[in-house]
């Protein structure tokens, strides 16, 4: 497929970051993983999977349900140990869970107090000016917020304790679009307001959401990645981001 | 860190300690001689451990898993160890207490009445310290089901199962035994030997002869066994061959009936016959021995506990 920029395999990623003229030694990696495999039963939800994500950038990780991107990003915080093969997180990491689990019985304030026992670094003053802006009430039980709700006290969460990664697993897959477009813009803002170099990265099966937001892209298809690179050297071939990655991934149905 | 895991048990500490405050005012108001209440306080202190266990320690991890909020709670600087320590010694801890002040609160108040009995191990499993030992038990088991069941409603029901198992065996099996026993020969008195059988339909063991313990005040008698000079029991047969009439006239068929005087007769000479070749052995534990074995069962308690702490810990740290 001439001009798809799809790249088969492990190496793929790097041979289109080369590509977009990014230098190779100098760019540093908040996660890297090499030959990553996690099985279960006789089913692997992640196979084989090398993946390197640049560090400071917004990352988007997109594909398909079934791709593996939840796994791997259990994976990287620990929740989740490797089958087979190695990863390897550089960073201080902040983690948003898909759904955003929060205490249903727990007030939002008695979660930011919960952030603050359970961290060795918090940023209580940042904390409760976050849950200000995003209009919650601080005596709110979490059981009674609205799916939106959740989402900005959990990304909160993470971010108050001032992490130099954010990983956040598909956190506007339940919102109604105009929360989406809130909370993707508020993500954008909190990756600033916590200082300059932080890694962001987000999983998505909606393109649309990445590429508002992103800086960098990382297709995953069948444990593999299909595709890599910033999103402004992936859309230098003029296809949109949409049908370069849809072709991808039929190239990788294949 | 304690915080949160004292916020995440205030609630259910709050409604234990009304509970034990409702006791409490209860048992102020009594009479200080109601023997019923005295049963019905015994029974709380025996169940009050399971409920602990499996209302409070089954849901601890479970739940956390069910719900999945253990994405938030263990993917913070605090490690999942460190998290379920803190958090299973404060549940612990309060199981402890509320246990602890149940048990003290119906010793103190049940104290006249069980000093009047003369029967201290008949009470043994709901006085002083020895439910502390039953709570922490009961508490680490539950949180170690709930951890390997991952699900609250299956790790409630198994606790409430595997706890009352335990209690009984131990009961039953390990209690008598737990320290060496006393024994003593005594000869065998036909005036207080009846025969009979004393049990619950399935488990009704067979008829035998059943000599009379003698008069300790508070000891516990384990066993009366029947046995001659080599130490040999007294089987049924021979005692069919030397007593051919026992337990065939005037059978008492439950119940409190007066057996006839021929039937006494026949059984106390028949008594008397064995008596030359037989005596008994009584088993038992001396009412000094009251505190030593409450000290012990505590202990064993409270060293599996730990153990199913240890256990818990490994398990939390291998879920995913």
């Amino acid at each position: 497929m001439p001009g798809s920029g799809c790249q088969p395999g492990v190496s793929g990623w790097h041979r289109a970051g080369t590509g977009a003229g990014v230098d190779l030694c100098t760019v540093d990696y908040a996660i890297e993983a090499n030959g990553l495999g996690k099985r279960y039963g006789r089913r692997w939800a992640l196979a084989d999977c090398t993946l390197a994500v640049p560090a400071g950038q917004v990352v988007g990780l997109v594909g398909p349900n079934g791709a593996g991107k939840t796994t791997f990003m259990e994976l990287a915080v620990g929740l989740l140990r490797p089958t087979s093969g190695t990863i390897k997180v550089r960073q201080r990491t902040g983690f948003v869970a898909q759904g955003a689990p929060v205490y249903d019985g727990l007030s939002v304030a008695d979660h930011l107090r919960m952030g603050q026992a359970l961290n060795t670094r918090w940023d209580a003053g940042f904390a409760r000016r976050r849950v200000r802006e995003a209009g919650l009430d601080p005596r709110q039980q979490a059981g009674r917020l609205s799916g939106g709700q959740r989402a900005q006290l959990a990304l909160t969460l993470a971010v108050a304790k001032r992490p130099e990664l954010l990983i956040l697993d598909e956190p506007v897959a339940n919102l109604d679009p105009l929360a989406r477009r809130e909370f993707l813009d508020s993500v954008a803002h909190a990756a600033t307001a916590s200082g300059d170099g932080v890694t962001v990265l987000f999983s998505s099966h909606l393109i649309a959401d990445l590429e508002r937001t992103c800086g960098y892209l990382i297709l995953l298809a069948a444990s593999r990645v299909r595709l890599a690179g910033t999103v402004e050297s992936l859309l230098a071939g003029g296809q949109s981001l949409d049908d370069l990655v849809v072709s991808c991934l039929r190239e990788a149905a294949r | 860190m304690i915080w949160l895991a004292w916020r995440q048990a205030r609630v259910q500490v709050a409604i234990a300690l009304t509970m034990t405050l409702a006791v409490a005012v209860t048992v102020l108001a009594a009479h200080r001689a109601d023997s019923t209440l005295r049963q019905w306080l015994s029974v709380l202190v025996i169940v009050v451990p399971g409920l602990l266990g499996a209302f409070w320690g089954a849901p601890l991890v479970a739940r956390e898993l069910e719900s999945g909020s253990f994405r938030l709670a263990w993917t913070q600087d605090t490690s999942r160890t460190r998290w379920l320590a803190l958090r299973l010694t404060v549940t612990v801890a309060a199981s402890i207490a509320v246990t602890g002040l149940l048990s003290w609160l119906v010793t103190w108040w049940a104290g006249p009445l069980d000093h009047a009995s003369l029967d201290q191990f008949g009470s043994f499993d709901a006085r002083d310290i020895v439910s502390a030992g039953y709570a922490a038990f009961a508490l680490t088991l539950g949180v170690l089901l709930g951890a390997l069941l991952k699900r609250t409603v299956p790790a409630i029901a198994a606790t409430l199962l595997v706890f009352t198992a335990a209690r009984v065996a131990f009961r039953l099996l390990a209690r008598p035994s737990l320290l060496s026993p006393v024994t003593r020969a005594l000869a065998l008195n036909p005036a207080t030997t009846g025969y009979g059988s004393s049990g619950f339909l399935p488990l009704m063991p067979a008829p035998a002869l059943q000599p009379a313990a003698p008069d300790l005040p508070n000891a516990w008698v384990t066993s009366i066994a029947v046995v001659n000079g080599r130490g040999n029991g007294l089987s049924a047969s021979e005692l069919a061959a030397t007593c051919p009439d026992i337990g065939h006239r005037g059978a008492g068929g439950g119940g409190h009936v007066q057996a006839p005087p021929s039937v006494v007769n026949a059984t106390q000479e028949c008594v008397a016959r064995l008596a030359a070749t037989y005596h008994e052995v009584l088993t038992y534990q001396p009412a000094s021995r009251y505190w030593p074995l409450q000290w012990s069962e505590l202990c064993v308690f409270l060293t599996v506990a730990l153990l199913l702490a240890g256990a818990c810990a490994w398990q939390v740290w291998r879920i995913e």
